[in-house]
């Protein structure tokens, strides 16, 4: 896995609407997800209606930007050529103490080094001057 | 009010139509599409003008529009048509639901559902994710959420369910093998399979490449080229026409939730078809047990484990243990893919485990025959776990 800054990722998201709004958080180093302003339930990916209570209201509530290791797939043929100097990586499922799960990377650890539940923490790579994404790396023992 | 269990055999397959599948081809999708669909037609013996219904399993995607299909096989007086696109691989086992509707309400009395699939000479399935131009959600959250972080092609957000598997229930690379190698033995016995010829064994099988773990090259699809075409009609009618009829005796749809992103599902391994399977048996009265073979949507062998859970042929985590041992195989317990699939027949997105259900319960299968098939299961898998199931018989 390569540093901070230094990896060259090609696919950006599209930053537009909700997109725009959860990847502008990124960018000002806060994870940020939808919350239902009326029951306060947790969305991702964004959406307009809670699925719990079918308000139209929500905020972009912080997380603690801590979570264990759900699932992963290491990626051995860049399908992508984007991916082409990357490869092998783990493309990771990560299970936000919120309860939220997102698609992210854990850097800092070989793909084969990866279990189930390890506990993760948020960074923030710039990978353009506009977007931020969301990537993670173990948790340090406080 | 109608029950479910009304609409039990009252739509039939009534003809079914291949192209031969080929890595390559000189003809459009619409040449395709039109070719399988004569071969329908023909199979039925009907005359095109009959056809009142278009059902287009990928929309325009099927190969052309209805107003293609119209203005080709001169239909006239199109009364139904309506598109699956969503459903990804369910598309067309949902198709045949959405026909069975329009056929048993009096919509409509003679269906036609044509599917094109060019993936090989078209854009290679690997290449749809990071491709903002679909509209779908499913691609949506792909290019906004998976594709930044290297997740772009099913071999890899598939693949996180058969990790997942793994780490449950302790399913084995033999295991994942063992579906490889089955499908692989049946396609030697079909003559339109693109892996006719091409031995496997679980030897080959886990020496090959590693493209996304636990997948391995010989754990996805092929890509082909080629179309293949059902008309459906009611109950009633099919029984003046040339073929001996094969009954939609159970059908239905499922979606998982939320439908567009794997990671946020409770459970990610609860797919579309573990909504819909127990729909499908009781509008047809039967149960797993009952049935004799099954074309279960096999985009990677880790989905086609997920889905024989699903459809019922075993509890859920014991579809490892279940594949092994040639269980799947003709001969086995429950004969899978008696084609091929998609494994290793070719990928016209299952609307070729249609055609091999039909052709099986028309005990016309010659070497790959299910002895005394009377029910048959098929099922659809697609866009982020999409399901559907048909349940077939003669």
């Amino acid at each position: 896995m390569k540093t901070e800054n230094a990896t060259q990722v090609v696919r950006l998201p599209i930053l537009q609407g909700y997109t725009k709004e959860f990847y502008d958080w990124c960018h000002q180093r806060e994870l940020r997800f939808q919350c239902c302003q009326q029951c306060g339930t947790w969305r991702h990916p964004p959406r307009p209606m809670c699925a719990s209570c079918h308000s139209l209201q929500s905020e972009w509530a912080p997380t603690k930007g801590k979570g264990k290791v759900y699932c992963w797939t290491t990626v051995y043929q860049a399908l992508d050529p984007a991916f082409a100097e990357d490869i092998p990586y783990a493309a990771v499922v990560v299970e936000l103490d919120e309860g939220l799960r997102l698609t992210t990377w854990v850097t800092g650890v070989a793909p084969d080094e990866l279990r189930v539940g390890m506990p993760v923490e948020v960074w923030f790579d710039n990978v353009s001057d506009e977007v931020t994404l969301p990537k993670f790396k173990p948790q340090v023992a406080p | 009010m109608p029950e479910l269990t009304d609409l039990r055999d009252q739509t039939c397959i009534v003809g079914i139509g291949e192209t031969d599948y080929t890595r390559g081809t000189p003809k459009s999708a619409l040449e395709l599409a039109l070719e399988a669909s004569m071969g329908a037609i023909e199979d039925a013996g009907i005359q095109p003008e009959a056809i009142d219904a278009v059902i287009l399993p990928n929309g325009a995607g099927s190969g052309g529009t209805a107003g293609d299909f119209c203005a080709n096989l001169g239909l006239q007086d199109l009364h139904y048509t309506t598109s699956l696109q969503e459903m990804g691989g369910a598309m067309c086992v949902s198709a045949v639901e959405s026909a069975t509707a329009a056929l048993a309400s009096g919509i409509a009395q003679y269906a036609l559902i044509p599917l094109c699939s060019r993936f090989y000479s078209g854009r290679r399935a690997r290449q749809v994710t990071s491709d903002p131009g679909t509209g779908l959600q499913a691609a949506e959250t792909i290019r906004d959420y998976y594709a930044p972080f290297g997740v772009a092609a099913p071999p890899q957000h598939y693949a996180w369910m058969a990790q997942r598997h793994m780490q449950l229930y302790g399913t084995t690379h033999e295991q994942l093998g063992a579906v490889a190698v089955a499908m692989r033995k049946h396609a030697h016995l079909h003559p339109n399979a693109l892996m006719q010829r091409a031995p496997l064994t679980l030897e080959d099988y886990l020496s090959s490449r590693w493209i996304s773990y636990p997948y391995r090259l010989l754990d996805c699809c092929l890509e082909t080229d080629g179309a293949a075409a059902l008309l459906m009609t009611t109950a009633e009618r099919a029984k003046d026409l040339r073929k001996q009829p094969v009954y939609v005796t159970g059908v239905a749809s499922g979606h998982p939730f939320p439908p567009h992103d794997i990671p946020n599902r409770p459970d990610i391994l609860k797919i579309g078809l573990d909504f819909c399977a127990s729909r499908a048996y009781a509008m047809a009265g039967v149960q797993p047990s009952d049935i004799h073979f099954a074309e279960i949507y096999d985009c990677f062998t880790g989905q086609a484990i997920l889905q024989i859970e699903s459809a019922g042929f075993c509890k859920k985590g014991e579809g490892g243990p279940f594949v092994e041992n040639g269980r799947i195989e003709l001969g086995g317990a429950l004969p899978v893919n008696t084609h091929g699939g998609l494994l290793s027949q070719a990928h016209n997105t299952g609307m070729n485990h249609l055609v091999e259900a039909v052709v099986q319960l028309r005990h016309e299968a010659d070497s790959r025959q299910v002895k005394d098939a009377e029910f048959g299961v098929v099922t659809g898998w697609g866009g982020h776990g999409h399901g559907s199931i048909a349940i077939l018989r003669r």
